[in-house]
């Protein structure tokens, strides 16, 4: 279940060669790679909560909502610059991680469950009735965004927005796989697996999971902001508890609590779903309901479960 | 005055009913996660069965009202309970991560089923004709339908607190919500428990839904939109009790109604500020025991 060791192995540079080769081989692809990249951070900021902090949460699209209704509204009011979105969004998230972490954190199970529901709702609420700043249900169409670093302008094909998104989620994983192999990280992991040691080796459990918290808020809110700034457009669907979901059934399909599986399963999942939700969105539903069940019964690990299994075996093999 | 009384005397009973609603569906919930410590957040699939199976029997098979709820009710208690043998007992020792995306995985299947089976549009439920007109009490008329949901749910609720309070099942049930290991070993069967007291949650939930598909419409989206309601319902009632969410239900179910009425460009944000409030004053809930 842990994760990879603090040294870096020579896979670990895998996914970010494989999205240079992407680049070569599909530039159609370009936009939809963009959108596998948000994904990725989304479902990174989820594997920090859920898979190392153990936090169930089903409310985490209120920050990734609250970053990309930031981002879109700074561009219209005042700024289009890509970079200070992104942050200003990181910072509106992380304080709003912090501010509703601090009161949700000390429940624990459905009651935790619960409260992360409702603030998710509670800001779909407001985002849907403060029209002035939000637009309302229509959302923010056209958000301006100027070239990044004043030079790469956002082209129609795509591909400042694929390397724009691929760099931040190099940024991001690099400091979330430091803060996962730091003490940080071995006393989030260790308040997931027994929080009452924890507390008698005089760990600030608390403290925390309040920092993991909200560094994961501020994560997810950079990826809305992304998507404001790629698509130039910031929804009510941001919000939403299906977005949750859907992040979550992401990080199990890859694997959660293992850094990876955040890399592998929005991969999979969306470029599955853009070939066969394209038909019939019934039978994707179903496949993905079908695939959880599964996933739940057969391989808790997700993808790269089964991946450790398959080595481990053709290893015994071998010796 | 006179306006803002009759107003107020709408809004209670039209929370009354909507209460009542939420009450037959979560009560079943509240039961099982008390029980069983499962987090079955496909709950609402139960409700939305009850209520598509409803319609089908009264359009499909030409049967009346009354003989097709009860019908629709008890199709999905037992199908529940294969489901409750098959699958879900398999996971009571899980993580709370794993039934979680269990149960999520279980709300697509059944909207992709009912999507499949009646399209993506709302359906109504056909009402018999001496539920659609008007009842007159106290010099107020009242719409018949919703005063045949209160009633109706007001006996199942006795019987219901009756079955628990007055059984052996319900002493059985009581002693296992309390303490389970005693209970097991004390001789109760607890897996024989746990699947008669779902089957029994579901089909209440079945009743709910269908007693309920003409104020919450039937679509194939109902389990994830209603979701929220009924766990706040189980939340604030507190888990494994009987009374808490009965309360919660009406609270929840008057001041929605209550601040769509007087205040509906805020929508439904009260109740869910209400609702973390209350969970901060008390994270087990109104009548909850366990954390």
């Amino acid at each position: 279940m842990y994760s990879a060791p603090a040294r870096l192995r020579p896979l670990e540079a895998l996914p970010w060669l494989l999205a240079i080769a992407v680049y070569f081989a599909a530039p159609s692809y370009l936009p939809l790679g963009a959108y596998v990249f948000i994904m990725i951070l989304f479902t990174l900021s989820l594997d920090l909560v859920v898979g190392y902090g153990g936090i169930v949460t089903l409310g985490h699209s209120a920050y990734f909502g609250f970053g990309a209704y930031t981002a879109g509204i700074l561009a219209v009011r005042l700024n289009g610059d890509p970079l200070l979105g992104l942050a200003a969004a990181a910072l509106a998230a992380g304080l709003l991680g912090l501010a509703t972490g601090a009161v949700i954190l000390r429940t624990r199970a459905l009651t935790l469950l619960m409260l992360t529901l409702a603030i998710t709702s509670i800001v779909l609420e407001i985002a849907s009735s403060a029209t002035a700043l939000t637009n309302g249900s229509d959302g923010l169409h056209s958000v301006p965004v100027d070239p990044v670093l004043g030079r790469f302008a956002f082209d129609l094909f795509g591909t400042t927005a694929y390397f724009y998104c691929l760099a931040v989620v190099l940024a991001c994983w690099t400091l979330v796989r430091s803060l996962v192999n730091s003490p940080f990280g071995a006393a989030l992991v260790g308040s997931r697996e027994n929080d009452a040691r924890m507390h008698a080796i005089g760990a600030p459990v608390y403290a925390r999971r309040l920092q993991a918290y909200s560094i994961s808020c501020a994560l997810a809110g950079m990826a809305g902001a992304l998507l404001t700034q790629t698509t130039q457009f910031a929804g009510l669907s941001t919000l939403g508890f299906e977005l949750s979901g859907e992040g979550l059934v992401m990080l199990v399909l890859g694997g959660v609590g293992r850094l990876y599986g955040a890399f592998v399963g929005p991969t999979v999942y969306i470029v599955a779903r853009d070939y066969l939700a394209r038909q019939t969105p019934e039978y994707w539903y179903m496949g993905i309901g079908v695939l959880l069940v599964l996933i739940v019964l057969f391989a808790r690990g997700g993808i790269l479960g089964l991946v450790d299994v398959l080595v481990n075996r053709l290893r015994a093999k071998r010796s | 005055m006179e306006a803002f009384l009759s107003s107020l005397v709408s809004v209670a009973f039209h929370g009354l009913a909507y209460g009542m609603i939420l009450y037959a569906i979560s009560v079943g919930l509240s039961v099982t996660m008390g029980l069983m410590g499962f987090v079955n957040l496909a709950h609402g699939v139960f409700a939305m069965a009850g209520g598509y199976l409803m319609i089908t029997l009264m359009l499909a098979f030409g049967l009346p009202w009354l003989p097709a709820l009860l019908a629709s009710c008890l199709i999905v208690a037992v199908f529940s309970m294969l489901l409750e043998k098959a699958l879900y007992s398999r996971l009571y020792a899980a993580g709370e991560l794993e039934q979680v995306l269990f149960t999520i995985g279980l709300i697509f299947i059944a909207v992709a089923v009912a999507r499949l089976a009646y399209g993506p549009n709302p359906l109504a439920a056909p009402l018999p004709s001496y539920l659609k007109g008007q009842l007159s009490l106290g010099g107020r008329s009242f719409p018949a339908y919703r005063v045949a949901v209160i009633a109706t749910s007001a006996l199942l609720i006795a019987t219901l607190w009756i079955g628990l309070e007055r059984t052996r099942w319900g002493a059985m049930v009581r002693a296992a919500v309390d303490n389970r290991a005693m209970a097991q070993s004390v001789g109760i069967d607890t897996a024989r428990l746990f699947t008669l007291t779902f089957a029994l949650g579901s089909g209440l939930a079945a009743l709910g839904g269908a007693l309920g598909a003409d104020l919450m419409a039937m679509t194939p989206t109902y389990p994830f939109e209603q979701l929220v309601y009924f766990l706040i319902v189980v939340a604030i009632g507190g888990l494994g009790s009987l009374r808490g969410p009965f309360v919660g239900a009406l609270l929840i179910g008057i001041g929605d109604t209550a601040c769509k009425y007087w205040v509906p460009e805020l929508g439904a944000f009260f109740v869910y500020v209400a609702t973390i409030a209350l969970l901060l004053w008390k994270p087990a809930g109104l009548f909850g025991r366990h954390v």
